[in-house]
Parts: structure tokens; sequence; C-alpha cells
């Protein structure tokens, strides 16, 4: 079975759980940037959780089928329209053959994962199907979707219509988004007082937010602890030499815009970082849309693990709801 | 050398060997990467080594992050005693210098840069005291480069020039990176060269091009048929000034995949490469021409 694109979307790129073992070569793991969302999309249409999907941002595609199948939409809340017809978001529904799937303006979030029962099949590269435009690797000819694509779908037991996941068990984002870091890396860099301000200042979501980083802006500048730059490092106060940078690692070139690394992070660089945000909101940036007001919040490594231990149980709950 | 640990989130470990760089802390970094690779640690995802650092990703939920910094730590002293001796290659890499696409592109960013009257070839060799564009092509091809990281993106070599510090070019990355960079453009910031993988977004100065394809994702170019990415750490680059015919004509013969490119294995001991560099890069040279 095939999927034909009609209208791709502004960025929409097929995305698994990603591509692990070679981010020591600068390829990045990939993958949904909102796991939690792509794992619930999968196992409402009967898929795998880690089945490739669709990775539509700010704006959905318009997709033709060319067989039946059992389609889910979770993430953002990009309404979806069978010929037309509204559906539930977070909840599965038949398309027809020679239906088309379309969707509604973007009412809240950033990113919607639209799972298809079979899964995305397009070549597994490097153990995944994930795409990395930057480097034209994976998903679909290693880029963003075309008008005129045809996206291969696999064979699969597609589960029945009218599978929801309730709303209490849909992570919601808190305003401002409260993005909880652990502190350190190059933390000693900046002055006490700029650590002060770093968390109490309300950041915002730049326009510059992609698959590779999301960048804040609006906080006070930091200012760093006088240093004679070490050998390599180069001149300016916030460069190091060139070293590996942590998925969530929170880079701030020049000490004035925040940079979150996300799953095509840039595998390594110059820049000092003041710490990296906690596996548990990773999910959360994936959802925030440009000028969203955000905040960094300190927290310990015991209370990362907790959060690790509450979001799994959030994901136990949501397979036992189906 | 004073060795650093810190958390990187609840999924990363971070070890900086030294804050400046030099071969010793790069050694210390990958004869650690390559510890923790042999000790098979599980719940370890990523082991990267990079200049003067390396890092390690991990799954908590496998092992606890406490538990896993341990293991470090012990594989660490274990790692000191290791002999600074590595299997390498040597590769040559054919640079077209002041090329005219790296010379488009620098002229549109010209306002980003530290000194917009002149190129970044004269604008380096001017604060390198070397003698315009033909003495700046001298120094920069005359010694190998050893690849102390792999990364930013896919395939990218960050290489450091194998001479005394006080010979080492060095040169300050833009005031404000670019927005495009051309595919395979040989740059250079702060103490490293790199060559551009793919092309997009940068901020080192551009030298030059080569026209030696160093990642192919479609694996049809005859030597990234094994694996995509041509560089790994430890590897050694030989720099050779071509003109223009020269460039056109590698290009043309990668496209029918007649090129062949130029390496040889060899080892390299940091030891002995520090007691005469000088005559030890000459060995290094003569083992790529089949001396």
């Amino acid at each position: 079975m095939a999927v034909k694109v009609i209208k791709p979307g502004l960025s929409t790129t097929v995305q698994d759980l990603g591509r692990p073992g070679y981010y020591n070569i600068g390829i990045p793991l990939s993958g949904g940037m909102d796991r939690l969302a792509l794992k619930a999309a999968n196992l409402l249409v009967g898929n795998k959780e880690g089945a490739a999907v669709l990775e539509a941002v700010f704006m959905g595609p318009e997709l033709q089928f060319t067989e039946d199948a059992t389609v889910a939409v979770t993430g953002a809340e990009l309404p979806p329209r069978v010929n037309g017809e509204a559906r539930e978001t977070w909840t599965s529904f038949k398309v027809k053959k020679g239906q088309t799937l379309s969707f509604d303006f973007l009412k809240k979030g950033a990113r919607a994962y639209i799972a298809i029962s079979g899964g995305i099949d397009v070549p597994v590269v490097l153990g995944s199907r994930s795409t990395y435009t930057l480097g034209a690797l994976g998903g679909f000819k290693g880029r963003k979707l075309e008008a005129g694509d045809k996206l291969p779908v696999g064979k699969g037991r597609a589960a029945r219509e009218g599978r929801t996941i309730p709303e209490k068990l849909r992570r919601g984002i808190g305003t401002p988004a409260e993005l909880r870091m652990l502190p350190g890396l190059y933390w000693h860099r900046i002055t006490a007082e700029a650590g002060r301000h770093f968390f109490a200042d309300t950041w915002k979501v730049a326009p510059e937010a992609d698959r590779i980083g999301y960048r804040f802006r609006g906080g006070k500048p930091l200012e760093f602890v006088p240093r004679e730059q070490p050998f390599g490092a180069g001149s300016d106060p916030s460069n190091i030499v060139d070293a590996c940078y942590p998925y969530g690692s929170i880079q701030v070139p020049g000490g004035t815009e925040p940079i979150v690394l996300h799953r095509d992070a840039v595998s390594g660089g110059g820049y000092f970082m003041v710490g990296t945000v906690i596996a548990s909101d990773m999910d959360l940036i994936g959802q925030l849309q440009p000028h969203t007001p955000a905040r960094f919040v300190e927290v310990t490594m015991a209370q990362a693990l907790k959060a690790r231990k509450d979001q799994a149980k959030l994901y136990d709950k949501i397979k036992s709801s189906l | 050398m004073k060795t650093r640990y810190s958390y990187g989130g609840d999924e990363h470990i971070f070890v900086e060997c030294d804050e400046e760089m030099s071969l010793e802390a790069f050694f210390k970094s990958l004869s650690m990467a390559t510890a923790i690779k042999k000790a098979k640690i599980k719940g370890v995802t990523e082991i990267c080594p990079a200049n003067a650092s390396m890092q390690v990703k991990f799954d908590p939920d496998v092992i606890k992050p406490a538990d896993m910094l341990k293991e470090i730590k012990a594989i660490e002293k274990a790692a000191a005693k290791a002999k600074p001796v590595i299997k390498s290659r040597i590769i040559e890499i054919p640079v077209y210098y002041n090329d005219p696409w790296t010379h488009e592109t620098l002229m549109r960013f010209r306002e980003r840069h530290q000194d917009p009257t002149s190129t970044d070839i004269e604008y380096t060799a001017r604060i390198n005291n070397l003698d315009g564009v033909d003495g700046f092509i001298k120094a920069h091809s005359g010694a190998p480069w050893f690849v102390s990281m792999v990364g930013f993106v896919a395939g990218l070599p960050f290489l450091y020039q194998m001479v005394d510090r006080k010979r080492q070019i060095q040169s300050p990355k833009y005031l404000r990176p670019r927005t495009d960079t051309p595919k395979l453009t040989v740059g250079h910031g702060g103490c490293f060269g790199a060559i551009y993988s793919v092309r997009g977004a940068g901020g080192y100065q551009m030298f030059g091009i080569t026209p030696v394809p160093i990642y192919d994702p479609s694996q049809k170019i005859k030597h990234l048929r094994d694996f995509m990415c041509l560089f790994r750490p430890g590897d050694i680059v030989k720099w050779k000034p071509i003109g223009r015919e020269e460039y056109d004509a590698t290009v043309a013969a990668v496209d029918k995949g007649k090129f062949n490119l130029k390496m040889k294995d060899v080892t390299f001991d940091l030891n002995e490469f520090k007691k005469d560099m000088d005559g030890y890069n000459a060995k290094l040279m003569g083992a790529l021409n089949g001396r």
C-alpha cells in the first residue's frame, strides 16, 4: 500500500524512535521530537511503539490513501479531516481507499504525529527509518516530504477505530513552559549572579527553533568569570575547546541566547554549556511554538530520575488505557 | 592535565580530559573511549571521543548515573597507563585554495568578518605572520594534520596541525556565523582545521575546497562504499595544493567512479612524534608516497 502526498505541509518528515550509535561521527539520534506522542499514535493504530510515523510541524499535510488503513494523530492539536469530515485527535479512525486525510489549522502545540497502521515503510538506514535532513539520510529520500511523493506503508493488522487516549493522559504545556535542567558541564564559567538570573528570567522561544535545536531569547546576558582562554578554545569567553554536546545541553554563544540541542543535534562544537535539560522534558520542547514563554528550572539528579519514573508510569497508563 | 567529570542531564557523562587542546589530551580521550567500548558496560548507547574531552550516553533505567560514573572513573585510571600509540591511516586530501566558490561565499558574508577588506586567507596569513597567500598555503599544507574529533555534522573532521604550538595556525571564528558554507570547504577556527561534509551554516574561516567527497549517505562513491563517513578519530590528513584543472579532473573522476583515494595504514606513536616532529612527519609522508 502507499500514501500519496498531495500537499506536504510545512516540514513533514518520517520519524521513528531514532538511530543510536553514530553520534561519535556526527550522525545524531533523530526520531520524533515528542517521543511519547509518537509511541501513543502507534499504539492507537495497532503498530509497535517504534514504527515510523509522520512528524508534521505547525501545519498538516494532505494525504491520499490507496488502501484502507487506521490512522491516529497525537501530539499537537492539529485536527484531522477525512474527505473534509472532522475527526478527533488522540483517537484512531479509518481512512478508506481513495479518501483524503487533511488537517485544520494548528490549535495547540507544535508537532503532530500521524501514525498509519502498518507503519511508514521507507528503507532502514543505520538501524532506523528516521529522517536526518541535514545529512540527507534516512526517511523518504533523506528529506522532508514534497507534493507527489508516494510513501510506502507496511503491512500490519489495523486496530479498530474509536480507540482513544483519555485527556488526562495527554501531557499539557504550562505557562510559562518549565524546562527542568541539571546545571553542570561548563556552569562554572558564569558568575553566581548570572546563574541566579538565568533561572529567574522568563525566556521566549525564538523563531530559530527546529529539530537541531531550540533558541531562547529575552533573558539578561550571562556574565562570565574572567579567565585567560585555554589554548585552542578561541578568544570569546563563551568559547571552549570544541567538545561533545549532550542531547538537551544548553549552550549560550556569547552569553546571550541559550540554545537547547534536540534530536538532530550537532554532535559537538566550541560553545560552553550551562547544563542539560532532563530527558523527560525533551518531548515538551518539541511542542513549543515560537514566542512561547519558558523558564529553566534547576533540579537535582534525584529529581531527574524521579521525573523519568513519572514519565514511564504515564506511558504505562496510556498502554493500559487501550 | 586535570580530568573533570560532569553529568550531562540524566543520560550523559561528560569528561573533560583537559581545558586546553593538546595531543596528550586527545590521546587520553581516545584511550578512555576505547577502554569504555571494550568494557561493554550494559546500558551504554553512545561513546564519543572529542578533541580534549569525551562523552558517554547511557540509559539510567539500566545503570544508575552514579554507578556509570564509578565505572568510567575506574577506567580512567587504567587508560592513563595505555601507551599513546595507535593504528592510524594517512590520507591525502587535495585542496584547491582560494577557489571561486568559497570566495563567492566569503564575499557574501563579508560584514560578518573581522576584516571586511581582505579575504579569509589574507586575514589569517596576516595575523599568523605568514607571507601572504603563498606563504599561507605553504604553512597550511607543509605538515600533516591529525583528526582529533569527528562530528558537529555527519563525518566532519576536526584537524589539529602536527607542528609546534608556536607554529600552529590560529584564527578566530567569524564575528557572526554564516548561514551558508559550500560543501567540502576547508575551513579553520581557533587552532582547528575542518572539512565541511555538508552544505550549511558555519563560522570557520574558509580557505579552499576539496574535490574529494568525505560523506555519502547513498554509499555510491568508491571510497565510501564500506561506510558513509570517511574519517575516524586518529586519522592523519596531508593536504595537497591543486589548481583549477586538477580540481575539475578530480571531480570528473569521482563522478565516473574512477577516483582512487590515496591512503596508507600507519602506526602513530605520540612519544616518538614529540621527539622530532618534522622528522616524524617526513616519515609519515614518505609512507603515503610509498617510500
